[in-house]
Protein backbone atom coordinates (compact mmCIF):
# COMPACT_ATOMS: atom_id res chain seq x y z
CA UNK A 1 0.00 0.00 0.00
CA UNK A 2 1.48 3.71 -0.77
CA UNK A 3 2.23 5.83 1.75
CA UNK A 4 2.49 9.39 2.04
CA UNK A 5 3.85 12.35 3.94
CA UNK A 6 1.61 15.19 3.35
CA UNK A 7 1.12 18.41 4.75
CA UNK A 8 -3.10 18.10 5.74
CA UNK A 9 -4.84 21.13 6.86
CA UNK A 10 -6.82 20.81 9.22
CA UNK A 11 -10.78 21.51 8.42
CA UNK A 12 -12.24 21.05 12.32
CA UNK A 13 -11.45 19.93 15.54
CA UNK A 14 -13.87 19.37 18.10
CA UNK A 15 -13.42 18.89 22.13
CA UNK A 16 -15.45 15.67 22.32
CA UNK A 17 -14.76 15.58 26.56
CA UNK A 18 -12.23 16.33 29.07
CA UNK A 19 -9.68 13.56 27.45
CA UNK A 20 -10.42 13.34 24.05
CA UNK A 21 -10.73 15.32 20.52
CA UNK A 22 -11.73 14.85 16.80
CA UNK A 23 -9.60 15.92 14.20
CA UNK A 24 -10.34 16.61 10.32
CA UNK A 25 -7.89 16.94 7.93
CA UNK A 26 -8.11 17.16 4.44
CA UNK A 27 -5.75 16.50 1.83
CA UNK A 28 -5.41 19.15 -1.50
CA UNK A 29 -4.37 15.85 -3.51
CA UNK A 30 -5.78 12.54 -3.88
CA UNK A 31 -5.91 10.21 -0.64
CA UNK A 32 -4.18 6.73 -0.97
CA UNK A 33 -6.56 4.36 -0.26
CA UNK A 34 -7.04 3.95 3.18
CA UNK A 35 -8.19 0.62 5.35
CA UNK A 36 -9.82 0.69 8.45
CA UNK A 37 -7.47 0.29 11.46
CA UNK A 38 -4.73 1.87 9.66
CA UNK A 39 -3.24 4.70 11.53
CA UNK A 40 -1.39 7.98 10.97
CA UNK A 41 2.01 9.39 12.44
CA UNK A 42 0.93 13.25 13.24
CA UNK A 43 3.74 15.79 13.69
CA UNK A 44 2.84 17.85 16.55
CA UNK A 45 3.27 21.32 15.34
CA UNK A 46 5.37 23.93 17.27
CA UNK A 47 5.10 21.72 20.51
CA UNK A 48 9.15 21.78 22.97
CA UNK A 49 9.52 19.30 24.27
CA UNK A 50 7.96 17.19 21.97
CA UNK A 51 10.11 15.14 19.02
CA UNK A 52 8.56 12.87 17.82
CA UNK A 53 5.26 12.02 15.62
CA UNK A 54 2.22 10.52 17.51
CA UNK A 55 0.92 7.78 15.82
CA UNK A 56 -2.93 8.08 15.69
CA UNK A 57 -5.55 5.65 14.67
CA UNK A 58 -7.66 6.34 11.73
CA UNK A 59 -11.57 6.94 13.14
CA UNK A 60 -13.02 7.91 9.69
CA UNK A 61 -11.88 8.62 5.97
CA UNK A 62 -14.18 10.52 3.53
CA UNK A 63 -12.74 9.34 0.12
CA UNK A 64 -14.87 11.94 -1.57
CA UNK A 65 -13.68 15.08 -0.19
CA UNK A 66 -10.01 13.71 0.61
CA UNK A 67 -10.68 13.87 4.56
CA UNK A 68 -9.74 11.63 7.33
CA UNK A 69 -10.76 11.91 10.86
CA UNK A 70 -8.81 10.99 14.07
CA UNK A 71 -10.07 10.58 17.41
CA UNK A 72 -7.29 11.69 20.27
CA UNK A 73 -6.76 10.66 23.58
CA UNK A 74 -5.20 14.00 25.62
CA UNK A 75 -2.63 12.00 27.55
CA UNK A 76 0.63 14.06 27.46
CA UNK A 77 2.18 17.13 25.81
CA UNK A 78 1.50 16.38 21.94
CA UNK A 79 -1.68 15.13 22.14
CA UNK A 80 -2.51 18.14 24.28
CA UNK A 81 -1.08 20.44 21.34
CA UNK A 82 -2.70 18.42 18.75
CA UNK A 83 -6.06 19.42 20.82
CA UNK A 84 -5.25 22.80 20.05
CA UNK A 85 -4.95 22.98 16.26
CA UNK A 86 -7.25 25.55 14.93
CA UNK A 87 -9.02 25.05 11.42
CA UNK A 88 -6.81 26.03 8.71
CA UNK A 89 -3.65 24.95 10.60
CA UNK A 90 -1.13 22.35 8.86
CA UNK A 91 -0.71 18.99 10.14
CA UNK A 92 2.65 16.81 8.48
CA UNK A 93 0.86 13.46 8.60
CA UNK A 94 2.52 10.39 6.84
CA UNK A 95 -0.33 7.90 6.03
CA UNK A 96 -1.72 5.16 6.19
CA UNK A 97 0.51 2.81 8.21
CA UNK A 98 -0.17 -0.33 9.34
CA UNK A 99 -2.21 -3.53 8.15
CA UNK A 100 -5.70 -2.76 9.17
CA UNK A 101 -8.70 -4.62 9.33
CA UNK A 102 -9.04 -6.62 6.45
CA UNK A 103 -13.01 -6.35 5.78
CA UNK A 104 -13.23 -7.20 1.75
CA UNK A 105 -12.00 -11.21 2.62
CA UNK A 106 -14.57 -11.43 5.70
CA UNK A 107 -16.34 -13.98 5.95
CA UNK A 108 -18.05 -13.51 9.29
CA UNK A 109 -21.57 -12.38 9.74
CA UNK A 110 -22.51 -10.93 13.34
CA UNK A 111 -18.90 -9.78 14.77
CA UNK A 112 -19.00 -7.77 17.97
CA UNK A 113 -16.69 -4.73 18.11
CA UNK A 114 -15.41 -3.93 21.55
CA UNK A 115 -14.32 -0.59 22.60
CA UNK A 116 -12.54 0.73 25.62
CA UNK A 117 -11.94 4.11 26.31
CA UNK A 118 -10.37 5.99 23.31
CA UNK A 119 -10.11 2.48 21.74
CA UNK A 120 -13.07 2.69 20.03
CA UNK A 121 -10.98 5.15 17.35
CA UNK A 122 -10.00 1.99 15.08
CA UNK A 123 -13.79 0.69 15.22
CA UNK A 124 -16.05 3.28 13.60
CA UNK A 125 -14.67 2.76 10.29
CA UNK A 126 -14.19 -0.99 11.25
CA UNK A 127 -17.96 -0.67 11.76
CA UNK A 128 -19.25 1.44 8.71
CA UNK A 129 -17.17 -0.97 6.40
CA UNK A 130 -18.90 -3.73 7.33
CA UNK A 131 -22.24 -2.47 7.03
CA UNK A 132 -21.37 -1.49 4.11
CA UNK A 133 -20.22 -5.15 2.82
CA UNK A 134 -23.61 -6.96 4.51
CA UNK A 135 -21.97 -7.50 7.63
CA UNK A 136 -24.16 -6.75 10.80
CA UNK A 137 -21.82 -5.57 13.47
CA UNK A 138 -22.64 -4.67 17.10
CA UNK A 139 -21.02 -1.78 18.90
CA UNK A 140 -19.97 -2.67 22.72
CA UNK A 141 -17.91 -0.16 24.53
CA UNK A 142 -16.77 0.15 27.99
CA UNK A 143 -15.82 3.80 30.15
CA UNK A 144 -14.84 5.17 33.03
CA UNK A 145 -17.69 6.85 33.46
CA UNK A 146 -20.75 8.77 32.00
CA UNK A 147 -18.86 11.69 31.16
CA UNK A 148 -16.56 9.57 28.92
CA UNK A 149 -18.81 8.56 26.48
CA UNK A 150 -18.49 10.62 23.41
CA UNK A 151 -19.74 10.07 19.71
CA UNK A 152 -23.13 8.06 20.86
CA UNK A 153 -24.59 9.18 17.93
CA UNK A 154 -22.12 8.49 15.32
CA UNK A 155 -21.59 5.37 16.44
CA UNK A 156 -25.72 4.44 16.73
CA UNK A 157 -26.16 5.44 13.20
CA UNK A 158 -23.90 1.90 11.83
CA UNK A 159 -24.97 -0.45 14.20
CA UNK A 160 -26.51 -1.06 17.77
CA UNK A 161 -24.64 -0.25 20.43
CA UNK A 162 -23.98 -1.02 24.27
CA UNK A 163 -22.32 -0.03 26.70
CA UNK A 164 -20.69 -0.48 30.30
CA UNK A 165 -19.32 1.94 32.99
CA UNK A 166 -16.62 1.47 35.51
CA UNK A 167 -18.82 3.47 37.95
CA UNK A 168 -22.32 2.76 36.62
CA UNK A 169 -23.24 6.50 36.20
CA UNK A 170 -24.55 5.07 32.87
CA UNK A 171 -25.80 1.81 31.42
CA UNK A 172 -24.25 -1.57 32.85
CA UNK A 173 -21.70 -1.20 36.15
CA UNK A 174 -18.36 -3.00 35.35
CA UNK A 175 -16.23 -3.78 32.66
CA UNK A 176 -17.09 -4.68 28.94
CA UNK A 177 -16.44 -8.31 30.22
CA UNK A 178 -19.27 -8.30 32.70
CA UNK A 179 -22.16 -7.47 29.92
CA UNK A 180 -24.52 -9.83 29.08
CA UNK A 181 -23.50 -9.44 25.44
CA UNK A 182 -20.04 -10.89 26.28
CA UNK A 183 -21.45 -13.86 28.79
CA UNK A 184 -25.08 -15.21 28.21
CA UNK A 185 -25.36 -14.00 24.56
CA UNK A 186 -21.72 -14.15 23.54
CA UNK A 187 -22.50 -17.31 20.82
CA UNK A 188 -24.73 -14.66 18.86
CA UNK A 189 -21.32 -13.55 17.68
CA UNK A 190 -18.81 -14.95 15.37
CA UNK A 191 -16.18 -12.95 16.53
CA UNK A 192 -14.56 -9.95 18.19
CA UNK A 193 -13.06 -7.14 17.66
CA UNK A 194 -11.00 -5.59 20.30
CA UNK A 195 -9.16 -2.00 20.81
CA UNK A 196 -8.54 -0.88 24.32
CA UNK A 197 -6.28 -0.91 27.92
CA UNK A 198 -4.24 -4.11 27.57
CA UNK A 199 -5.37 -5.60 30.82
CA UNK A 200 -9.49 -5.43 29.32
CA UNK A 201 -8.27 -6.77 25.70
CA UNK A 202 -6.54 -9.49 27.37
CA UNK A 203 -9.81 -10.43 29.58
CA UNK A 204 -11.58 -10.21 26.36
CA UNK A 205 -9.30 -12.67 24.27
CA UNK A 206 -9.57 -14.94 26.81
CA UNK A 207 -13.38 -14.87 26.65
CA UNK A 208 -12.75 -15.23 23.28
CA UNK A 209 -10.87 -18.00 23.84
CA UNK A 210 -13.40 -19.94 26.06
CA UNK A 211 -16.02 -19.08 23.83
CA UNK A 212 -13.84 -20.19 21.21
CA UNK A 213 -14.70 -17.43 18.78
CA UNK A 214 -12.23 -15.52 16.56
CA UNK A 215 -11.10 -12.59 18.09
CA UNK A 216 -8.97 -9.65 16.89
CA UNK A 217 -6.99 -6.95 18.47
CA UNK A 218 -5.62 -3.87 17.98
CA UNK A 219 -2.42 -2.92 19.97
CA UNK A 220 -1.38 0.64 20.11
CA UNK A 221 2.30 0.27 21.79
CA UNK A 222 4.86 3.06 21.91
CA UNK A 223 6.31 3.56 18.48
CA UNK A 224 8.70 6.15 16.51
CA UNK A 225 8.93 5.87 13.20
CA UNK A 226 5.81 3.83 12.34
CA UNK A 227 7.31 2.62 9.18
CA UNK A 228 8.92 -1.09 10.77
CA UNK A 229 12.26 0.17 10.34
CA UNK A 230 13.01 1.40 14.02
CA UNK A 231 11.87 -1.86 15.91
CA UNK A 232 10.92 0.02 18.78
CA UNK A 233 7.12 -1.16 18.81
CA UNK A 234 7.63 -4.64 19.22
CA UNK A 235 5.16 -7.57 20.55
CA UNK A 236 5.34 -11.24 20.85
CA UNK A 237 3.44 -12.36 17.57
CA UNK A 238 4.13 -16.02 16.90
CA UNK A 239 6.55 -16.80 19.60
CA UNK A 240 9.04 -14.14 18.23
CA UNK A 241 9.15 -9.76 17.97
CA UNK A 242 7.28 -8.46 15.31
CA UNK A 243 6.76 -4.62 14.47
CA UNK A 244 3.25 -3.67 15.83
CA UNK A 245 3.09 -0.88 13.16
CA UNK A 246 4.22 -2.63 10.08
CA UNK A 247 2.95 -6.24 10.17
CA UNK A 248 -0.19 -4.59 12.65
CA UNK A 249 -1.38 -2.81 14.87
CA UNK A 250 -4.26 -5.74 14.35
CA UNK A 251 -3.75 -9.18 15.34
CA UNK A 252 -5.92 -12.45 15.53
CA UNK A 253 -5.71 -13.10 19.19
CA UNK A 254 -4.14 -17.10 18.73
CA UNK A 255 -1.14 -15.20 17.82
CA UNK A 256 -0.31 -13.33 20.82
CA UNK A 257 1.39 -14.80 24.01
CA UNK A 258 -0.68 -13.36 26.91
CA UNK A 259 -2.32 -14.88 29.61
CA UNK B 1 19.12 19.19 -7.86
CA UNK B 2 22.06 17.05 -8.40
CA UNK B 3 25.39 18.76 -8.50
CA UNK B 4 29.14 17.97 -9.02
CA UNK B 5 31.34 18.34 -6.17
CA UNK B 6 29.43 16.16 -4.22
CA UNK B 7 31.58 13.30 -4.25
CA UNK B 8 33.26 11.81 -1.64
CA UNK B 9 35.84 9.05 -0.94
CA UNK B 10 35.85 7.03 2.22
CA UNK B 11 38.26 3.83 1.63
CA UNK B 12 37.75 2.78 -1.37
CA UNK B 13 34.31 3.46 -1.28
CA UNK B 14 33.28 6.27 -3.49
CA UNK B 15 29.62 8.21 -2.96
CA UNK B 16 28.09 10.93 -4.97
CA UNK B 17 27.46 12.62 -1.98
CA UNK B 18 28.23 12.65 2.13
CA UNK B 19 24.68 11.59 3.05
CA UNK B 20 24.28 8.09 4.51
CA UNK B 21 21.93 6.74 6.42
CA UNK B 22 22.60 5.16 10.15
CA UNK B 23 22.37 1.94 11.21
CA UNK B 24 19.15 0.69 13.04
CA UNK B 25 17.33 4.04 11.91
CA UNK B 26 16.54 3.19 8.10
CA UNK B 27 15.77 -0.49 8.28
CA UNK B 28 17.05 -2.26 4.48
CA UNK B 29 16.20 0.96 2.77
CA UNK B 30 13.05 -0.48 1.42
CA UNK B 31 11.06 0.42 4.55
CA UNK B 32 11.85 4.26 3.12
CA UNK B 33 11.61 3.84 -0.84
CA UNK B 34 7.98 5.42 -0.54
CA UNK B 35 9.41 8.62 0.81
CA UNK B 36 13.24 8.82 -0.76
CA UNK B 37 14.68 8.25 -3.83
CA UNK B 38 17.45 5.78 -2.41
CA UNK B 39 20.11 6.35 -5.47
CA UNK B 40 20.19 9.78 -4.62
CA UNK B 41 22.09 9.00 -0.86
CA UNK B 42 25.66 9.04 -0.90
CA UNK B 43 24.60 5.28 0.61
CA UNK B 44 22.74 3.67 3.34
CA UNK B 45 23.88 1.09 6.46
CA UNK B 46 21.30 -1.65 7.06
CA UNK B 47 20.05 -2.62 10.17
CA UNK B 48 22.88 -4.53 12.84
CA UNK B 49 23.54 -8.14 11.62
CA UNK B 50 24.94 -10.69 13.71
CA UNK B 51 26.12 -14.14 13.06
CA UNK B 52 22.95 -16.00 14.32
CA UNK B 53 19.26 -14.46 15.13
CA UNK B 54 18.34 -12.12 17.80
CA UNK B 55 15.30 -11.09 19.24
CA UNK B 56 16.71 -8.11 21.05
CA UNK B 57 15.22 -7.14 24.42
CA UNK B 58 11.96 -6.75 25.92
CA UNK B 59 9.42 -4.41 25.29
CA UNK B 60 9.13 -0.84 25.95
CA UNK B 61 12.30 -0.68 24.32
CA UNK B 62 11.46 3.44 23.40
CA UNK B 63 11.27 6.47 25.46
CA UNK B 64 11.03 10.28 24.49
CA UNK B 65 13.25 12.38 25.58
CA UNK B 66 13.66 16.16 25.47
CA UNK B 67 15.02 16.68 21.72
CA UNK B 68 15.72 12.80 21.79
CA UNK B 69 15.00 9.36 22.47
CA UNK B 70 16.33 6.60 24.08
CA UNK B 71 16.18 3.05 22.77
CA UNK B 72 17.12 -0.27 23.69
CA UNK B 73 16.15 -2.38 20.31
CA UNK B 74 19.20 -4.68 21.51
CA UNK B 75 20.43 -5.72 17.79
CA UNK B 76 17.04 -7.18 17.08
CA UNK B 77 17.80 -9.71 13.39
CA UNK B 78 16.98 -12.76 11.86
CA UNK B 79 20.91 -13.33 11.54
CA UNK B 80 23.26 -12.73 8.38
CA UNK B 81 22.24 -16.34 6.79
CA UNK B 82 18.66 -14.53 6.95
CA UNK B 83 19.83 -10.90 5.13
CA UNK B 84 22.04 -13.01 2.52
CA UNK B 85 18.64 -15.23 1.33
CA UNK B 86 16.07 -12.94 2.27
CA UNK B 87 16.68 -9.26 2.29
CA UNK B 88 20.32 -8.65 0.20
CA UNK B 89 18.11 -9.80 -3.22
CA UNK B 90 15.84 -7.26 -2.80
CA UNK B 91 18.20 -4.37 -2.41
CA UNK B 92 21.54 -5.85 -4.23
CA UNK B 93 20.25 -3.84 -7.53
CA UNK B 94 19.78 -0.47 -5.67
CA UNK B 95 22.37 1.87 -7.28
CA UNK B 96 24.28 3.80 -4.23
CA UNK B 97 26.39 2.00 -1.37
CA UNK B 98 24.67 -0.13 0.78
CA UNK B 99 26.55 -1.12 3.70
CA UNK B 100 26.34 -3.51 6.04
CA UNK B 101 26.54 -2.79 10.16
CA UNK B 102 28.33 -6.04 11.38
CA UNK B 103 27.90 -6.98 14.99
CA UNK B 104 28.72 -9.43 17.40
CA UNK B 105 29.08 -11.47 20.74
CA UNK B 106 32.96 -12.41 20.52
CA UNK B 107 35.74 -11.93 17.83
CA UNK B 108 35.02 -15.43 15.93
CA UNK B 109 31.50 -14.07 15.59
CA UNK B 110 32.33 -10.86 13.92
CA UNK B 111 35.15 -12.53 11.72
CA UNK B 112 32.29 -15.15 10.38
CA UNK B 113 29.94 -12.31 9.76
CA UNK B 114 32.23 -9.98 7.95
CA UNK B 115 33.47 -12.96 5.78
CA UNK B 116 29.92 -13.81 4.87
CA UNK B 117 29.19 -10.40 3.48
CA UNK B 118 32.75 -10.23 2.08
CA UNK B 119 31.41 -12.85 -0.57
CA UNK B 120 28.30 -10.06 -1.74
CA UNK B 121 28.59 -8.43 -4.59
CA UNK B 122 26.80 -5.49 -4.03
CA UNK B 123 28.08 -4.63 -0.42
CA UNK B 124 31.20 -2.46 -0.59
CA UNK B 125 31.29 -1.76 2.73
CA UNK B 126 31.01 -2.87 6.38
CA UNK B 127 30.34 -1.05 9.37
CA UNK B 128 31.59 -2.79 12.08
CA UNK B 129 29.27 -1.80 15.23
CA UNK B 130 31.79 -1.91 18.46
CA UNK B 131 29.68 0.67 20.75
CA UNK B 132 26.35 -1.13 21.28
CA UNK B 133 25.23 0.00 24.67
CA UNK B 134 21.97 -2.11 24.59
CA UNK B 135 23.65 -5.43 24.72
CA UNK B 136 25.35 -7.22 27.42
CA UNK B 137 27.98 -8.41 24.44
CA UNK B 138 26.85 -6.11 21.55
CA UNK B 139 30.21 -5.12 21.01
CA UNK B 140 30.88 -2.60 23.38
CA UNK B 141 32.85 -4.59 25.49
CA UNK B 142 35.34 -4.06 22.39
CA UNK B 143 34.61 -0.73 22.09
CA UNK B 144 35.16 0.94 25.36
CA UNK B 145 39.12 0.10 25.28
CA UNK B 146 41.94 0.59 23.06
CA UNK B 147 43.23 -3.48 23.25
CA UNK B 148 39.67 -4.60 22.47
CA UNK B 149 39.18 -2.39 19.81
CA UNK B 150 42.50 -3.19 18.13
CA UNK B 151 41.97 -7.19 18.93
CA UNK B 152 38.41 -7.27 16.93
CA UNK B 153 39.68 -4.80 14.16
CA UNK B 154 42.26 -6.24 13.52
CA UNK B 155 41.07 -9.59 13.32
CA UNK B 156 38.07 -8.42 11.17
CA UNK B 157 40.93 -6.74 8.99
CA UNK B 158 42.39 -9.71 8.19
CA UNK B 159 39.08 -11.68 6.87
CA UNK B 160 37.43 -8.58 5.38
CA UNK B 161 38.52 -7.66 2.25
CA UNK B 162 36.54 -3.92 1.32
CA UNK B 163 36.08 -0.86 2.99
CA UNK B 164 35.94 -1.09 6.78
CA UNK B 165 34.40 1.27 8.73
CA UNK B 166 34.49 0.94 12.66
CA UNK B 167 31.43 2.69 14.73
CA UNK B 168 32.93 4.21 17.95
CA UNK B 169 30.90 4.54 21.27
CA UNK B 170 30.70 8.02 23.12
CA UNK B 171 30.31 6.25 26.04
CA UNK B 172 34.47 6.10 26.36
CA UNK B 173 36.92 8.59 28.42
CA UNK B 174 38.72 9.21 24.91
CA UNK B 175 37.03 8.23 21.93
CA UNK B 176 40.46 9.40 20.08
CA UNK B 177 42.83 6.62 21.63
CA UNK B 178 40.11 4.08 20.48
CA UNK B 179 40.25 5.75 17.10
CA UNK B 180 44.04 5.65 16.99
CA UNK B 181 44.00 1.85 17.99
CA UNK B 182 41.71 0.81 15.23
CA UNK B 183 43.41 2.87 12.54
CA UNK B 184 46.33 0.92 13.53
CA UNK B 185 44.40 -2.03 12.94
CA UNK B 186 43.78 -1.34 9.67
CA UNK B 187 40.15 0.27 9.82
CA UNK B 188 40.13 2.27 6.05
CA UNK B 189 37.50 4.74 8.12
CA UNK B 190 35.72 5.50 11.57
CA UNK B 191 32.12 6.50 12.05
CA UNK B 192 31.17 8.17 15.49
CA UNK B 193 28.89 8.33 17.30
CA UNK B 194 26.90 5.37 18.60
CA UNK B 195 23.93 6.60 21.29
CA UNK B 196 24.99 7.94 24.63
CA UNK B 197 24.02 5.39 27.38
CA UNK B 198 21.03 7.14 28.97
CA UNK B 199 18.20 6.39 31.27
CA UNK B 200 14.23 7.45 31.69
CA UNK B 201 12.34 7.04 34.59
CA UNK B 202 8.31 7.43 34.96
CA UNK B 203 8.01 9.76 38.53
CA UNK B 204 4.52 8.47 38.62
CA UNK B 205 4.53 4.54 38.85
CA UNK B 206 8.40 4.65 39.50
CA UNK B 207 9.29 2.63 37.43
CA UNK B 208 12.26 2.83 34.73
CA UNK B 209 10.48 4.05 31.10
CA UNK B 210 12.75 0.97 29.11
CA UNK B 211 12.86 -2.86 29.96
CA UNK B 212 16.27 -2.63 30.17
CA UNK B 213 16.52 0.68 32.47
CA UNK B 214 19.15 1.90 30.54
CA UNK B 215 18.97 2.48 26.70
CA UNK B 216 20.95 4.51 24.03
CA UNK B 217 20.41 8.62 23.69
CA UNK B 218 20.16 9.59 20.39
CA UNK B 219 18.74 12.89 18.43
CA UNK B 220 19.47 16.74 18.57
CA UNK B 221 20.25 16.35 21.81
CA UNK B 222 23.70 14.44 21.54
CA UNK B 223 24.68 16.40 18.17
CA UNK B 224 26.95 18.95 20.34
CA UNK B 225 28.72 16.07 22.25
CA UNK B 226 29.26 14.23 18.47
CA UNK B 227 30.59 17.25 16.64
CA UNK B 228 33.31 17.88 19.72
CA UNK B 229 34.12 14.05 19.15
CA UNK B 230 34.56 13.92 15.53
CA UNK B 231 36.33 17.52 15.84
CA UNK B 232 38.74 15.44 18.65
CA UNK B 233 38.87 12.29 16.33
CA UNK B 234 39.97 14.19 12.97
CA UNK B 235 42.53 15.78 14.75
CA UNK B 236 43.92 12.63 15.68
CA UNK B 237 43.61 10.08 12.86
CA UNK B 238 44.60 9.84 9.23
CA UNK B 239 41.77 7.71 7.84
CA UNK B 240 38.29 9.82 6.91
CA UNK B 241 35.72 10.41 9.62
CA UNK B 242 31.42 9.76 8.79
CA UNK B 243 30.18 12.22 11.50
CA UNK B 244 26.88 10.84 13.28
CA UNK B 245 25.07 12.38 15.81
CA UNK B 246 21.29 14.24 15.76
CA UNK B 247 22.05 15.77 12.50
CA UNK B 248 18.34 16.80 10.75
CA UNK B 249 19.34 19.56 8.70
CA UNK B 250 21.57 20.40 6.11
CA UNK B 251 23.42 22.72 8.21
CA UNK B 252 23.72 19.91 10.87
CA UNK B 253 25.85 18.17 8.02
CA UNK B 254 27.70 21.61 6.99
CA UNK B 255 28.59 21.96 10.54
CA UNK B 256 30.23 17.73 10.90
CA UNK B 257 32.39 18.39 7.53
CA UNK B 258 33.43 21.73 9.22
CA UNK B 259 34.51 19.30 12.16
CA UNK B 260 36.19 17.05 10.20
CA UNK B 261 34.11 14.65 9.03
CA UNK B 262 34.16 13.16 5.06
CA UNK B 263 30.26 12.47 4.99
CA UNK B 264 27.64 12.15 7.30
CA UNK B 265 25.03 9.31 8.31
CA UNK B 266 21.35 10.76 9.47
CA UNK B 267 19.55 8.37 12.15
CA UNK B 268 16.71 9.29 14.46
CA UNK B 269 15.79 12.13 12.04
CA UNK B 270 14.13 9.36 9.69
CA UNK B 271 11.81 8.68 12.00
CA UNK B 272 10.47 12.52 12.23
CA UNK B 273 11.07 13.06 8.90
CA UNK B 274 11.30 10.14 6.41
CA UNK B 275 12.02 12.33 3.40
CA UNK B 276 15.17 14.12 5.69
CA UNK B 277 18.05 12.68 3.81
CA UNK B 278 16.80 14.07 0.67
CA UNK B 279 16.45 17.61 2.01
CA UNK B 280 19.91 17.20 3.55
CA UNK B 281 21.38 16.04 -0.03
CA UNK B 282 19.99 19.07 -1.61
CA UNK B 283 20.38 21.69 1.21
CA UNK B 284 24.15 21.16 0.75
CA UNK B 285 23.83 21.22 -2.94
CA UNK B 286 22.69 25.06 -2.03
CA UNK B 287 25.01 25.54 1.05
CA UNK B 288 27.65 24.82 -1.65
CA UNK B 289 26.08 27.28 -4.17
CA UNK B 290 25.83 30.12 -1.81
CA UNK B 291 29.07 29.86 -0.23
CA UNK B 292 30.54 29.49 -3.62
CA UNK B 293 32.15 26.19 -2.99
CA UNK B 294 32.53 24.07 -6.15
CA UNK B 295 34.15 20.89 -3.98
CA UNK B 296 32.55 19.29 -0.68
CA UNK B 297 36.27 18.12 0.35
CA UNK B 298 37.69 21.88 0.49
CA UNK B 299 35.07 22.23 3.72
CA UNK B 300 36.59 18.94 5.47
CA UNK B 301 38.01 20.29 8.72
CA UNK B 302 37.95 23.96 7.12
CA UNK B 303 36.66 25.23 10.74
CA UNK B 304 38.25 28.79 11.07
CA UNK B 305 39.49 29.23 14.61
Amino acid sequence: MQKIQSDLRVVDNQRLSARACLITLESIDKLPRIRAGQFAELLVPDCPGVYLRRPISIHAVDTEHNRVEFLVQLVGKGTNALAAVKPGEIINTILPLGNGFDVENMTYKHPLLIGGGIGIAPLYQLGVDMAKNGIQPTFLFGTRSKQDIILMDKYSRIAPLEYTTEDGSFATKGFVTDHVLMNADIKKFDALYVCGPTPMMKAVVQKAALSQIDCYVSLEHKMACGLGACLCCVEVIDGTNTCVCKDGPVFKSDRLQWK
Amino acid sequence: MEMNGMNVKIGALECKNPVLTASGTFGYGLEYQDFVDLERLGGFIVKGTTLHHREGNAYPRMAETPSGMLNAVGLQNKGVDYFIEHIYPQIKDINTNIIVNVSGASIEDYVACAEKIDALDSIPAIELNISCPNVKQGGMAFGVTPNGAESVVKAVRKAYHKTLIVKLSPNVTSITDIAKAVEGAGADSVSLINTLLGMAINAETQRPELSTITGGLSGPCVKPIALRMVWQTYNAVKIPIIGIGGIQSATDAIEFILAGATAVEIGTANFVDPNITMKVVDGIADYMQRHKIDNINSLRGALKI
